[in-house]
């Protein structure tokens, strides 16, 4: 693709800004794996469904695949790579280690912040809720199970 | 303190936890090429000529290949060849004369970019005369390619069909679906001119057979072609077989002097990777009238798809070998019949014949006792191999190795299960339940499952100077926690904390020999080595502490790596890093380092065995089956980490109920796959799943590995099938009707539909459809 149909786009990606040049049609998650080397975002469909690519924008947990990087210059996006402060694990990502929520960690980063975006708005969610909001995503290892008592045991860790 | 036996958390989960993990698709080289291949849009076709002028005539596009480009590379050969002279049904790398379904590589695209590969891609063009596909072909009869048959016998049929009483027969059918694991392929290929081999990134399950695979057929040494796995997304049976894609990714590294990079979309994994399941069973059995199965004869036919790939024959092999289950039946005979169809070809998926077999079994078992008027838990505890008969011989083989159920109590499980149930309590509410109006069933499967696949696995072990560990193993991990249960057992064995341990696997360069991960053998196999390993090195590190404490080594003992006179940890000590320093090269006149391979070698698998019960609620006017609870009791011989056992059995449930209920790889009459999306390939989210209820049972540890271990990365999904089947049946009341998995909306309504027509004590409701 020639360089005239690329065009120059500034991210702002865990309060960092990325200054990448792109095509229109290049993908949000495509350019963060690519262009911006956050490669914890990950591809399991590039289709909406997975929901492995979840990240937030603005706070709201959105699809990567789904958004043109060039539809998010100005937003404020945060990635799992930002959840852990140094060392210290999110509450969330602590839970997930303490619970055995992940196997193959594929998965792992989309409910990671699909959790975070839900429980940073809503801290005390109900059983119903948390199973409504949880099934957006597709994990194929766990059964679901230890996802969910994760992400309630961080729920409580956080409301603390 | 003791690891082993203890639900220690994972060593591997902090880079997955932080986005710091390496997949395939994460890995990028500088100056890599990107590969895109171009695939069959039709079933079954002659294949003309491929224009690929106007690809690479695009700025950016370094090379298009067909078949005319690679025509000295052979077809990749049978990882497991159970039968002979099927070699020409082996798939080509790219489509020669024909193409025998959607999806099957027609050409591959190298280019600078992946979008500009893939706009290349759709500008290639493939002449195709198409030709009519067999897409069932259990129907087309003659019409479709039976590549052979596999045939399994024992006892006397004859007698026992001669004046057999009662006489059950049934056509039942599973599916096609698969593992469809959340990380699509991946591949990246370099040839490193600093050490004289072709590294490929993106390998899984069985990196050192595929290093030996590309390696023949490159013409390579094999010292010359080095495999790595890096994190891999989920394996089930699946993911990281050799692919042609793998392969052409090796050679466009070679040819070209570049690094090549491909990853699949969800899309062509749908198409191109392997499929499973896909049987049709027409089974007879001979019942006395107290449920006493005397003999049992099954006649199956597999759609295998379009070609053999590396697993040949083995799922029907498994099939047959595996049917008979848990029961002592006198006489037994299984035919396999292997089918090709215009599909995408097909190999393991997480017990892989047993699901189905299982299926097929524990559905028949029901209507036997709905025929004779037994509680159909009774009719399964009357036929139940009994412990004393352990070890019990099949007198049939199952792959390559002679069929033994090493040990087990199956009565004692089934009552485990019921009581943990409170049957008669659950089935009279149930009963209360349906005269209230709802449709609510319990269903059951036993199962026998079949773990630790030899023929041997190693494991090397080396402590270093300042007492930090590595132990690299032969095997892989596709997400499982190798890691995690190695360093466990390595730990305990050894005397140090669990985090002074790392783990290697599936590097091709590591270990000269590696069996990888598959068949549930990684616990039983890999963990056994481990445990061989680790007493190696722990016997060289006394015999060199003893010297310097001036002690017996019998009276020594490790504890957090420090050697010292057991009942004295205060006394003379010497750390595990300050012996591997006296054993540097000049130092000692032995072998130097602290460090030794074990190897563990197994002739027979080991048999885990267990039940299913689900609790089903049917809706009848949407056909939608709900699972309201999914117990499964499994008996393991000893759990590593009774945790990471849990996740197994629930991680496999919730498969189970995929194939059971949603997963459904369906075709229309000209061979398109209606099937190719996350929109139509439906996978349970946690909104369809049951809280899975686990009875780990350590009761029956297996005699044969010093572990006395059974595999659990199968016995989690094996009878979810047969449970939910049998559930269903019980729920509607039609004991007979449920013969095919998945139970779609469509298909329960049919069953609905059916019940309401036949069935004495169920109300006709008129706005049903009559039965056509």
């Amino acid at each position: 693709m020639s360089e005239r149909t690329k065009v120059d786009v500034t991210l702002a990606v865990n309060g960092r800004p990325y200054r990448v040049r792109v095509e229109p049609r290049r993908t949000l998650a495509d350019t963060l794996r690519d262009d911006c080397g956050l490669t914890g975002t990950h591809l399991g469909c590039e289709h909406g469904v997975c929901g492995a690519c979840t990240i937030l924008a603005d706070g709201q947990p959105v699809r990567a695949c789904l958004m043109f990087a060039v539809q998010c210059e100005g937003m404020d996006l945060r990635t799992v790579e930002d959840l852990a402060d140094g060392d210290r694990l999110h509450p969330i990502q602590q839970a997930f280690w303490d619970n055995h929520g992940l196997q193959c960690g594929f998965c792992t980063p989309g409910f990671l912040m699909l959790a975070a975006g839900y429980l940073e708005q809503n801290p005390d969610p109900d059983e119903d809720e948390l199973r409504a909001v949880l099934s957006s995503n597709l994990c194929r290892c766990t059964g679901y199970q230890n996802i969910l008592k994760s992400v309630r045991q961080a729920a409580e860790v956080m409301r603390a | 303190m003791s690891y082993v036996g203890s639900s220690v958390r994972r060593i591997e989960d902090r880079p997955l936890l932080t986005g710091k993990a390496r997949f395939a698709a994460d890995l990028c080289l500088p100056d890599q090429l990107h590969m895109r291949v171009v695939r069959s849009p039709v079933a079954h076709g002659r294949l003309l000529d491929i224009d690929t002028s106007e690809a690479l005539a695009m700025d950016g596009v370094e090379a298009v290949w067909t078949r005319e480009d690679i025509r000295e590379v052979p077809p990749i050969d049978f990882r497991m060849p159970w039968v002979e002279g099927l070699e020409r049904f082996r798939q080509p790398m790219l489509a020669g004369d024909h193409v025998r379904y959607v999806g099957e590589p027609v050409a591959i695209v190298l280019a600078e970019d992946p979008y500009l590969a893939e706009d290349a891609a759709e500008l290639v063009f493939a002449g195709i005369d198409e030709l009519d596909p067999v897409v069932d072909p259990v129907a087309a009869g003659p019409g479709a390619i039976e590549t052979t048959v596999v045939e399994k016998a024992y006892g006397d049929l004859e007698e026992a069909f001669g004046d057999a009483p009662v006489v059950v027969e049934m056509e039942l059918a599973v599916g096609r679906h698969s593992g469809v694991p959340m990380e699509t392929r991946g591949a990246l290929a370099h040839y490193d001119a600093t050490r004289s081999v072709l590294e490929m990134f993106g390998a899984a399950k069985v990196p050192h057979h595929n290093r030996a695979a590309i390696a023949s057929m490159l013409g390579l040494p094999l010292g010359a072609v080095v495999l790595r796995e890096g994190h891999v997304g989920g394996g089930f049976g699946i993911r990281g077989e050799l692919y042609p894609e793998d392969v052409l990714v090796c050679l466009a590294a070679l040819r070209l002097g570049r690094p090549i990079r491909w990853v699949e979309d969800r899309r062509e994994h749908m198409l191109a990777a392997n499929h499973s399941r896909d049987q049709v069973h027409r089974i007879r059995a001979a019942v006395e009238p107290d449920g006493w199965i005397r003999g049992v004869i099954d006649e199956f036919w597999v759609d295998q798809g379009a070609y053999l790939r590396t697993h040949q024959v083995t799922v029907t092999e498994l099939t047959t070998s595996m049917l008979p289950g848990p029961y002592a039946w006198p006489a037994y005979r299984s035919r396999g019949h292997v089918m090709l169809s215009n599909k995408t070809p097909c190999g393991t998926y997480r017990a892989p014949g047993r699901y189905e077999s299982t299926f097929v079994r524990e559905r028949l078992i029901d209507v036997i006792a709905h025929r004779i008027g037994l509680d159909s838990a009774e009719v399964r505890r009357r036929n139940l191999v009994l412990p004393e008969r352990m070890p019990f011989k099949r007198g049939i083989t199952a792959l390559g190795t002679e069929l033994t159920y090493d040990s087990g109590d199956y009565p004692g499980l089934l009552d485990r299960t019921l009581e943990y149930l409170d049957y008669e309590l659950l089935t009279a509410d149930l009963s209360r339940r349906r005269s209230d109006g709802e449709s609510v069933g319990l269903g059951m499967g036993f199962f026998v499952e079949k773990s630790g696949l030899g023929p041997f696995d190693g494991v090397k072990v080396t402590v270093d100077e300042a007492g930090h560990v590595l132990v690299i193993t032969g095997a892989a991990s596709i997400g499982q926690g190798v890691e995690t249960v190695l360093a466990q057992v390595c730990a305990d064995t050894l005397g140090v904390g669990i985090e002074s341990v790392r783990v290697r696997h599936g590097q091709t360069d590591d270990l000269a020999y590696g069996m990888g991960a598959f068949a549930s053998r990684v616990t039983v196999m890999s963990g056994s080595a481990t445990l061989i390993a680790a007493r190696r090195v722990r016997r060289k590190a006394l015999e060199v502490a003893a010297a310097v404490l001036e002690a017996d080594p019998g009276d020594l003992t490790i504890d957090r790596g420090r050697v010292f006179v057991r009942g004295s940890a205060g006394g003379p000590a010497i750390t595990l890093g300050e012996v591997a320093q006296r054993l540097r090269p000049g130092l000692t006149g032995g072998e130097p380092g602290l460090t030794a391979e074990g190897w563990f070698r197994a002739d027979h698998m080991v048999y885990p065995y267990g039940v299913h019960a689900a609790v089903v609620r049917v809706d009848p006017d949407s056909g939608l089956v709900e699972v309201e609870r999914l117990v499964v009791c499994y008996e393991v011989g000893k759990a590593v980490n009774p945790e990471l056992v849990n996740g197994q059995i629930a991680g496999g449930a919730a498969q189970g109920i995929g194939g059971a209920l949603l997963e459904d790889f369906a075709y229309d009459e000209s061979g398109q796959p209606l099937a190719a999306t996350f929109m139509d390939y439906l996978m349970p989210t946690i909104a369809e799943m049951p809280e899975v209820e686990v009875l780990l049972l350590e009761e029956a540890p297996s005699p044969l590995n010093p572990l006395g271990v059974k595999g659990a990365g199968e016995g989690g999904i094996t009878a979810v099938g047969a449970a939910i089947a049998n559930g269903v049946a019980d729920a509607l009341g039609c004991p007979e009707e449920v013969t095919r998995l998945p139970l779609g909306p469509e298909r329960v309504r049919r069953i609905v539909r059916a019940s309401l027509k036949g069935v004495s004590g169920v109300r006709p409701d008129p706005r049903f459809d009559p039965v056509s």
